[in-house]
């Protein structure tokens, strides 16, 4: 027990110094908010019938997808635009949008990562992701220090609409484990894509995603077959580049049978004016005793301090355990975009299969977050766990929206949800609206939530040894962010730490 | 979506045709109207009626309900030194009632009241039921307003001599009783009211309760357990500086019940309690839907909402704090627990918080599940029954909600009724 209260310890001084040391060397700026100077070719303005044939043709899909593609967005012109969340913002008009932007070096299509254009692959490399095999990703300390076979992670990196190159892919091969851009996917393996696109979120789920169902350019595809376990992390990194351009990727995961992979994904957007979309799609597809854990550090342009500009961010995400004993966990640290509705979601429909959400988020300035999850128990012995964190300062809202349901046959079911948030500054506001919907009674589900603020007594102890107000406030905060920031892959975790830190900044004083 | 949801009950509100009434009451009425056509009825496409279906409550004509035999239980509140005013399908019973003026306060019915042309009524008569009606929409308590043929005005300035007691009196199978209460608790007044029965086939009341700096107002309700009544009530409390607000209901059967309580805390140092227990087999539907507002600084508000389920009963709450920016210091606390004892039971919950303000306490908790094998085996190996054993946990799981009464013997009163409820229907 003293062991395990001394290790617990010891974290936590390595979260409080990096933060500290990411506060003091930040300018308090968001950092990837630079642009890419690059010829890009454009599908023209708006959206109608004849560009989503011509996104299907870019990427020389098959009739079917076509087809897919276009009952789509005949099924999105008859869908409301949904307004229960708690976000405000100004009508989108879905004809002002560039749907379609590519590099024109990726015409034609690059064979090796040698031969992708060098003004992209300098792109990622300062965003910290370099697209070269053998390497780590640059800029996380410590990172050197992990065992060999840890650090490897292969990069699938989208650029606007397409993917510009994926690492690792022959050496995942060998494994047997399929990691390329869906777009390749669906002409290099249809019958695997046929079989599970839109198995876990269909093309009419709702008004996002059945945008996205008709208007994905890519996204990366993931296929572990029976008994493997993921040799490296995958990872994909979004970039929007490009002006008035929405960014729709689709993400496929299917673990197969017994099979394990943990999946990383980051995403920046320049500094603009104007507001840009984003509506993502992801779907996962768990097979019996298969595990996946999903990672998200999303940090979209939130806008400038007065609200103007930033990404909208309206993401489907949904997990399917599918069979008995499946896991999934989703991990999720969004410090970015000017508005955010994304609910993770697990299905848990194997028997003793199992769900975790664990959430970070932190609205500050004019930033709007609605959240949460949903955790569906159809099977017995299913197992669910909630952890949110929310964090709202400056004129931010941030809610949380969660349900639980428990089916009449989920017997003997478990969920445990907490949701705490903290308040800093008088004029933002932080929210809970959970749905709790139990139908038997061999289950159990038990739901915490908390409001609160930065405990003055912390703050004073932090300050009256030599921390500034901000520094103390990024110091509390990482240790009321702890239970999330542990459940993330150390790559990640660090990046969170720091991005606490900063996207606080201004908060205070 | 909400025009035709507007058109969906605009034939029938059209129809309504108002009670005869003198110029301040006609006058609330027709805009109490107004507001509900404004609104249109409710349907369960509406956020808040998502676990509740209103079609019973809605329609033009009440759903026919069976008398359930009487006689097998203490009448309610039978100890307490009281005033009684008795309502039978909502028709006010002279014979049955005591003298009014023996509670020591100001206290009319609204049929008298409503006959002036002008009357200190109206100064709360759909007004605070109005205030209520934003964020969440609440046409079935305008119509209530527009409705409502009966009830009690009460004005109490200093502390009442002895508890109101509203008695709701079940007599014919079909009716539909709509009753509305006015009450204003002036500085520093105190008054307890107490309300039981079942009223009607389907019963109907709001209740708008004025409560002014440094006054206290404690409400105990037990709900008739008629097996197939339908109930719907309202409160819409305005609370002022150091007052204190304190409400509990009682809930044992009955096909459809819908307790709503919307509360504003305006004053500063103000505290507010809304707590309730609910019993229910088979057919049964209980819903918990409460909005508190805390709008001044250091108010503190709980809500504790316990229900015992079984045989395919239904346990709802929606319950919400909302902190408005400046409500500095704020407490609250919410809980809403279920205790599902069979595989056929419900419990539908959406406890939210919604806050603006940053120095505040605020949190909310709630559960479901069976009841503790493990407690139930320590009773069972110590020679209890099983039956008395589950009553045991079952008393054991309501006692937080009930100790929200503070007057011991009101108090003791309605442990007396669970017990005998328990006692009937267990096992």
């Amino acid at each position: 027990m003293a062991a395990l209260d001394k290790a617990e310890t010891e974290v936590r001084d390595g979260v409080d110094r990096e933060t500290i040391e990411t506060v003091n060397a930040m300018s308090g700026t968001y950092k990837y908010g630079w642009a890419t100077d690059i010829e890009t070719e454009f599908a023209p303005k708006g959206l109608n019938e004849d560009i989503v044939r011509l996104i299907s043709s870019k990427n020389g899909e098959p009739e079917w997808m076509t087809e897919w593609r276009l009952a789509a967005y005949r099924r999105w012109l008859q869908l409301e635009e949904p307004r229960w969340a708690m976000l405000h913002y100004p009508e989108i008009d879905y004809q002002d949008q560039y749907y379609y932007a590519k590099p024109k070096s990726m015409s034609g299509k690059p064979k090796s990562l040698d031969e992708v254009d060098p003004q992209l692959l300098a792109t990622y490399e300062k965003l910290g992701i370099p697209l070269k095999e053998q390497m780590i990703l640059a800029g996380v300390e410590g990172a050197e220090a992990a065992p060999a076979e840890g650090r490897k992670v292969a990069v699938d990196a989208v650029f606007d609409s397409v993917s510009v190159g994926t690492t690792f892919k022959e050496e995942l091969m060998k494994a047997g484990v399929i990691f390329m851009p869906i777009s390749e996917a669906i002409r290099e393996y249809p019958d695997l894509v046929r079989k599970y696109l839109g198995s876990v979120v269909p093309p009419s789920d709702n008004f996002f995603a059945t945008l996205n169902s008709a208007v994905f350019s890519d996204g990366s595809f993931v296929y572990i077959p029976p008994g493997v376990r993921c040799p490296m992390e995958l990872s994909t990194y979004f970039r929007i580049n490009a002006e008035n351009t929405g960014q729709f990727e689709r993400t496929l995961i299917i673990a197969d049978k017994g099979s394990y992979v943990s999946y990383l994904e980051g995403c920046t957007a320049p500094k603009r004016d104007t507001n840009q979309l984003h509506a993502a799609v992801v779907e996962i597809v768990i097979l019996e005793d298969a595990e996946v854990k999903y990672s998200t550090v999303q940090n979209w342009y939130p806008g400038d301090a007065e609200g103007k500009g930033g990404i909208y961010n309206f993401v489907t995400k949904r997990a399917d355990c599918r069979e008995a004993r499946a896991k999934v966990m989703w991990t999720q640290v969004e410090t970015g975009s000017a508005i955010t509705w994304k609910y993770p979601s697990c299905i848990l429909r194997g028997d003793d299969s199992q769900g975790e959400f664990y959430s970070i988020t932190i609205a500050n300035n004019a930033q709007q977050a609605d959240t949460g999850t949903k955790m569906i128990h159809l099977g017995k012995n299913t197992r669910s766990r909630i952890v949110s964190k929310g964090i709202s300062a400056g004129r931010a809202q941030n809610t949380y929206r969660g349900l639980v349901s428990v089916h009449p046959k989920a017997k003997n079911a478990l969920n445990y949800t907490q949701c705490d948030s903290l308040l800093i500054g008088d004029k933002c506001g932080a929210h809970t609206v959970p749905y709790i919907e139990v139908k038997n009674n061999s289950s159990r589900c038990e739901h915490e939530a908390t409001t609160s603020k930065v405990d003055d007594d912390q703050l004073f102890y932090c300050r009256s040894r030599g921390m500034d107000e901000e520094e103390a406030v990024a110091l509390v905060v990482n240790g009321f962010c702890k239970e999330v920031l542990q459940a993330l892959p150390m790559e990640f975790a660090m990046e969170a730490q720091n991005l606490v830190a900063i996207s606080l900044e201004g908060s205070v004083g | 979506m909400a025009q035709a949801k507007a058109k969906g009950g605009a034939e029938r509100l059209a129809a309504v045709a108002l009670p005869a009434s003198g110029a301040w009451l006609a006058a609330a009425r027709g805009a109490a109207l107004a507001r509900a056509q404004e609104m249109g009825l409710p349907t369960r496409r509406d956020e808040y009626w998502r676990y509740t279906d209103p079609t019973t409550l809605t329609a033009a004509t009440a759903p026919a309900a069976a008398l359930f035999a009487a006689g097998d239980e203490p009448a309610a509140f039978a100890a307490i030194d009281r005033v009684t005013l008795v309502f039978t399908d909502g028709v006010f019973d002279a014979a049955a009632s005591d003298d009014p003026a023996a509670a020591g306060v100001e206290l009319t019915r609204l049929a008298l009241a409503g006959q002036a042309d002008i009357h200190w009524a109206r100064e709360l008569y759909g007004v605070l039921e109005a205030r209520g009606q934003n964020p969440v929409p609440r046409p079935l308590a305008a119509l209530n307003g527009a409705l409502a043929t009966d009830g009690v005005v009460i004005r109490v300035t200093g502390k009442a001599a002895k508890p109101v007691s509203l008695v709701y009196r079940h007599a014919a199978t079909t009716s539909d009783a709509v009753l509305h209460h006015i009450i204003r608790l002036e500085p520093g007044a105190d008054l307890t009211l107490l309300e039981s029965g079942p009223g009607a086939a389907r019963f109907s009341t709001v209740t708008e309760v004025d409560v002014a700096d440094g006054a206290s107002f404690h409400h105990i309700r037990t709900q008739g357990r008629d097996h197939e009544r339908r109930t719907l009530t309202h409160i819409f409390a305005r609370i002022g500086a150091q007052a204190r607000f304190k409400s509990f209901t009682l809930t044992a059967n009955g096909v459809l019940t819908r307790n709503e309580v919307v509360m504003e805390l305006l004053g500063d140092d103000s505290v507010a309690h809304v707590a309730g227990a609910a019993m229910g087999d088979g057919g049964f539907h209980h819903d918990d839907t409460v909005f508190i507002t805390h709008a001044a600084e250091r108010c503190e508000s709980r809500q504790v909402f316990k229900k015992v389920l079984k045989g395919g009963a239904v346990g709802v709450f929606q319950g919400k704090i909302l902190v408005k920016q400046g409500a500095q210091k704020t407490d609250g606390y919410q809980i809403s627990q279920s205790l599902l004892l069979d595989d056929d039971s419900q419990f539908l919950a959406k406890p939210e918080l919604e806050i603006y303000a940053d120095d505040v306490k605020c949190s909310h908790g709630s559960t479901s599940g069976a009841i503790d094998e493990t407690a139930l085996f320590y009773l069972r190996s110590r020679g209890v029954p099983e039956r008395l054993a589950q009553a045991l946990l079952v008393q054991a799981f309501l006692a937080q909600a009930i100790e929200e009464i503070e007057d011991e013997a009101i108090a003791e009163d309605i442990r007396g009724r669970l017990e005998g409820w328990l006692a009937r229907r267990m096992g």
